[in-house]
């Protein structure tokens, strides 16, 4: 008994930030977003964390919620970390710390990996409370609402966004339907957890045939059962749902537009992300 | 195999904000040989009990014992087990999958009896076949999706008792189907019963088919068995259905109302036994009034 | 007035070589409750879908409100006055709100927004679902689903209501649900309603009944005429409901009872039979 809540990771509660409108939210990650690249040196990435801390907290979700985002691509985290550590090839104002073949480690490599790290974390987290905080249908009505100039080019923002929100309508019952299948095949001895890769792949093929057969048949269905309630494509079509700004999203702007100012501030002052080895390491 | 449950318990999405408690203590015992009806609300946990009885949902609390195998214990054989107990889902139909009817209700076969070689295979698939009403040379070459909604449940039902389980579970196995179809059914059961089958368990919300058909039943309600016994001992005990917001059966509908006024009916409320009953109280009444 | 008439009406999915509507002719008053019954695979399915235009007649024609079903540009029209209810309570559901489903209909016809805000009140209203508006219908149980389908349907307020097997896949308290609701619209709005059915317990609460067979009405009349014809009804793979098997039996034994259909009818006819002296 899968449901539609253990689908994405919206995190069910009433909250300053789940109260706002989708489209500021989303606007206001993207400008997030840019705070974090612009941030040049670990203060600005700190100002970051506190902003990042203090909307969990308007929020009202669990910080191991939001932790939890960053377990599921810690490998993408590691492995750009190494990575970059391995094969910094900026200058150095001090001793290589190792060199071997192609490989140069020096102190600023480390710095360096350091605050990539830091970066690819936080701006995980920074999306992952936005999808904690709404839910698919609202990121969907909020994407058709803020791509709406396109369809002037004959983007079919309306076609995606009915598309999209159907998807989302009908993944709980096909998941209850995989579930349903799954446990049917097992009942006459289906194996799906042991053997190699392809053993288990194979195993699956009884249960993806039924899954898209049965897919199809809904969508049969479900066409006929929108065009019998007069669907016509977008021509012609009015809108229940309008989505309203409201003085929270202007607190999200004014928070937003303030971490930018500091970020940038941080930077002018505090200068770039190797002042810290200054501070650290005796010349 | 005796069936024997005691304090059953289970809980979706443990440990979650969207915990659910499903069973929360079932107690039941279903002897070898009975044809057992599971009576209930949807979400009454009677699908999540009957999972339990092939280990599709394993024991987390209390205690099942199913035949010789205990699925409390952790180290199980399951594919034994699920060869021995038959679980027929809801629409059925819905899980073919194999390019040829052979093929799909070979499955179970390929999957619980490496031992047997292909003329042994294609011959349990033709009885099985047989045995739900298809002539097996007219569909065995077909894809199971050409035939009809009747037919393709027939296949799928042969796909679960080609293996010839001793405990046959089938959950609204004639939900969708027309009256003929129901009635067919329920006939191709009761002959798996009389063959091989040793025990059947149906769950179903329609009472008429409880009565009709079962040895014994039970009724779930919140987690819980709340009535067990003959279908005649259940549903003298109408008004307490009643009160669970279930059905009742047309006969104990009407012999509820009939005692409101009066007249007192010793039935198993089957339409047969209902009919008798009544037109026994009627040459009475009339033997009395010729005297 | 008549809501829905088919003259002669053929429909083959086969491009001909067989015809699962096979020359109907049918007329549907204003304001009635019709049962169409049949077993699967009678034509009941293609009949329910051949008056609001989701198919049209190979041959003949069907006519909702006086209008030509094979003129495409009544389409539309015929729609709002048609709605339709299908079978799979999951399949008809565009949205994962209950209130946006139901503002679907009225959106596609571009009702302006703040009527639209009402007619989701009084549909909502109509079926008894005002409590789950913000719902999402994955969570409901499948009469409730049915009856958000239900309002979704009357938000377009149309006049004539066609339910395609609608209580085929739920519980007995589900296909009471809708079956109230279904009642209620017909007769407190005068909402003209198809059933399409082979529950023969929910025929029994319609005005008339036809049965369908192989494609062709074979049954016409009220449902206690049709049952009235048991062993007619038996060849067309249809069985008589509990009750009115019961009072077979009891009149074979010689019982003389009057004819019943239900359980209180049954009731009230062994009562009579058994008191009178």
């Amino acid at each position: 008994m899968l449901n539609d809540v253990t689908f994405g990771q919206y995190y069910p509660t009433r909250s300053f930030v789940h109260n706002m409108d989708p489209r500021a939210k989303l606007i206001l990650v993207i400008a997030y977003i840019v705070a974090i690249f612009l941030a040049d040196n670990f203060f600005g990435l700190a100002a970051v964390i506190l902003f990042l801390l203090v909307t969990v907290a308007f929020a009202r979700v669990p910080l191991g919620r939001v932790l939890r985002s960053v377990k599921m691509i810690l490998f993408l985290v590691i492995f750009t970390a190494v990575l970059n550590l391995l094969f910094y090839g900026g200058e150095s104002a001090y001793e290589p710390l190792v060199q071997w073949w192609i490989i140069t480690i020096t102190y600023e490599s480390i710095v360096n990996m350091l605050f990539l790290a830091l970066r690819l974390t936080l701006l995980i987290l920074g999306t992952s409370v936005l999808t904690l905080t709404t839910t698919p249908v609202a990121l969907t009505d909020g994407l058709e609402s803020l791509l709406k100039p396109l369809k002037y080019i004959k983007f079919p923002v309306h076609e995606l966004a009915l598309i999209m929100s159907i998807a989302l309508r009908f993944i709980p019952t096909l998941m209850d339907e995989t579930n349903r299948i799954v446990a049917a095949q097992k009942a006459r001895g289906a194996d799906f957890d042991t053997g190699g890769i392809v053993k288990r792949a194979k195993a699956m093929v009884p249960v993806l045939i039924p899954l898209l057969v049965s897919a199809f048949r809904r969508a049969e269905e479900l066409g006929d059962a929108m065009d019998a309630r007069c669907y016509s494509g977008a021509k012609g079509r009015t809108k229940y749902k309008k989505l309203r700004f409201t003085w929270r999203d202007l607190v999200g702007v004014l928070a937003v537009a303030a971490l930018i100012t500091g970020v940038v501030l941080l930077n002018v002052y505090l200068g770039g992300k190797f002042e810290i080895l200054s501070w650290i390491i005796p010349q | 195999m005796r069936i024997v449950a005691k304090g059953l318990t289970y809980t979706y999405n443990p440990k979650s904000p969207f915990a659910s408690q499903a069973l929360k203590g079932v107690d039941l015992t279903i002897e070898e040989g009975e044809f057992f009806g599971i009576i209930g609300h949807t979400g009454s946990g009677k699908s999540t009990f009957v999972q339990h009885l092939n280990a599709l949902i394993r024991v987390t609390g209390g205690s099942l014992q199913v035949g010789e195998y205990d699925l409390a214990a952790k180290k199980c054989r399951l594919t034994e087990l699920r060869s021995k107990v038959g679980m027929v889902f809801q629409y059925p139909e819905y899980q073919l999958f194999a390019e040829t009817v052979e093929k799909d209700v070979a499955f179970g076969l390929k999957n619980f009896r490496k031992d047997l070689d292909e003329a042994d295979r294609s011959a349990a698939v033709r009885a099985a076949l047989e045995t739900v009403g298809l002539d097996y040379e007219e569909v065995c070459d077909k894809s199971p999706f050409e035939l009809s909604g009747g037919q393709k449940r027939r296949v799928a039902i042969a796909g679960v008792i080609v293996t010839r389980p001793e405990v046959l579970i089938l959950d609204e196995p004639a939900a969708g189907l027309d009256p003929l179809g129901k009635a067919e059914l329920m006939q191709l059961l009761h002959s798996i019963h009389g063959d091989w089958c040793k025990t059947v368990i149906i769950v179903s919300h329609d009472m008429d088919e409880i009565a009709e058909n079962c040895t014994r039943a039970a009724v779930f309600s919140e987690g819980k068995v709340v009535l067990e016994g003959t279908p005649a001992e259940i549903f003298r005990r109408a008004h307490e259905l009643i009160l669970l917001g279930l059905d009742i059966p047309v006969t104990a509908k009407c012999a509820l109302m009939l005692k409101e006024r009066g007249i007192c009916l010793d039935t198993d409320f089957t339409c047969g036994d209902f009919a008798d009953k009544v037109l026994a109280l009627w040459r009475a009444k009339e033997g009395g009034n010729a005297q | 007035m008549e809501a829905v008439r088919f003259e002669n009406v053929k429909y083959s999915y086969d491009g001909g070589e067989s015809y699962a509507v096979n020359g109907v002719s049918l007329s549907v008053r204003e304001g009635e409750f019709l049962a169409v019954l049949g077993r699967n695979g009678s034509g009941k399915s293609t009949l329910a879908k051949l008056v609001n235009a989701l198919l049209v007649p190979a041959e003949g024609r069907v006519f909702v409100e006086g209008m030509d079903t094979t003129d495409e540009k009544l389409t539309f029209e015929i729609r709002k006055r048609a709605g339709m209810v299908f079978q799979n309570p999951d399949n008809q559901t565009v949205a994962s709100v209950v209130e946006d489903d139901v503002a679907f209909g009225p959106e596609n016809i571009g009702v302006p927004r703040d009527e639209i805000g009402r007619r989701i009140d009084f549909a909502l209203n109509a079926v008894g679902m005002q409590a789950f508006r913000d719902a999402a219908p994955s969570r409901l149980s499948g009469g409730q689903k049915q009856r958000i389908a239900i309002a979704g349907v009357l938000a377009v307020r149309p006049d004539i209501m066609i339910l395609d097997e609608s209580t085929a896949m739920l519980d007995p308290k589900g296909r009471r649900e809708v079956m109230e609701v279904v009642k209620k619209l017909n007769k407190e709005q005068g909402m003209t309603v198809i059933l399409i059915t082979h529950f023969m317990d929910e025929a029994l609460q319609a005005e008339r009944a036809v049965v369908m067979h192989r494609g062709e009405v074979v049954m016409n009349g009220t449902p206690e005429e049709i049952f009235a014809r048991s062993e007619e009804l038996e060849t067309f793979g249809l069985t008589l409901p509990r009750a009115a098997l019961v009072c077979k039996r009891l009149r074979a034994g010689g019982m003389p009872v009057a004819e019943a259909f239900t359980a209180e009818e049954l009731a009230e006819a062994i009562c009579a039979s058994l008191q009178r002296d």
